[in-house]
């Protein structure tokens, strides 16, 4: 697992049923991308996150796919429709096989 | 021709303008690239947004948003980057809306694309051009 890999998102605590919310996303990784060389010249290898998938009550909201060229801490936002009350579950998937993930539950006025 | 100073000065500068110029965006490759996501169809204009800044000081974060009413998905491509893919958003029956942003890097001034790909299979295209002042791919 990378170091430091820290998930963060917001999402509002309630809304009322059937409201769209806006989701903001972002995790600490160094998305390195593989052109980068060291001070030896030698070829920085590939390590990012390369998919990005975002969950309600196991329904999807949207899945991501990420190549190379996106920023270091990689931020997503996004809308998402709230039929009811439950979990959104936020999932990031590394180049190394790491999964990381985040759940937050939302309550419907 | 006798070779002064001054000649010798210009010389160098010249070659290393030369050295600095960037390199051409290969469009050839990207519309490679965009071959494969949209499998060969015809891409038209359409209903999509692509809101990038008209200048980026730092190419290692450039903000980028798309919105596609009705689109499945969504891809972004730049067309001056080592390699021409950079995202693709595939919307799920939650997706309030068919739009979403996200932070790239781009090596240099170019252009950046975003095919969507519609619910009837049709595939639309927006472009804009971002001028980058300090490239973001490391070298």
């Amino acid at each position: 697992m990378a170091k430091g890999v820290k998930p963060r998102v917001k999402v509002p605590k309630s809304v009322s049923a059937g409201e769209t919310i806006t989701i903001k996303t972002l995790i600490s990784h160094k998305m390195e991308s593989g052109q980068r060389k060291d001070k030896e010249g030698n070829l920085i290898p590939r390590s990012i996150i390369n998919r990005f998938t975002c969950e309600f009550n196991g329904e999807t909201v949207i899945d991501v796919n990420l190549e190379p060229a996106i920023s270091t801490n990689p931020y997503f936002e996004f809308e998402a429709k709230v039929p009811e009350a439950g979990d959104f579950k936020f999932t990031w998937y590394d180049d190394d096989g790491s999964v990381y993930e985040e759940t937050k539950s939302i309550a419907v006025n | 021709m006798e070779l002064t100073r001054r000649k010798a000065l210009m010389l160098g500068a010249g070659a290393t303008a030369l050295a600095f110029m960037p390199s051409m965006p290969a469009t050839a490759a990207v519309e490679d690239a965009i071959a494969e996501f949209t499998g060969g169809a015809d891409v038209g204009e359409g209903d999509i947004t692509l809101t990038t800044p008209e200048i980026a000081e730092n190419g290692n974060t450039v903000p980028v948003s798309v919105d596609a009413p009705g689109a499945v998905s969504i891809a972004i491509f730049a067309a001056g980057n080592p390699s021409h893919d950079v995202v693709t958003f595939n919307f799920g029956p939650l997706a309030a809306s068919h739009s979403a942003s996200t932070r790239m890097r781009l090596a240099g001034t170019q252009d950046v694309i975003a095919i969507a790909k519609m619910s009837d299979g049709s595939f639309v295209r927006a472009a804009n051009q971002v001028k980058v002042t300090i490239g973001g791919c490391g070298g």
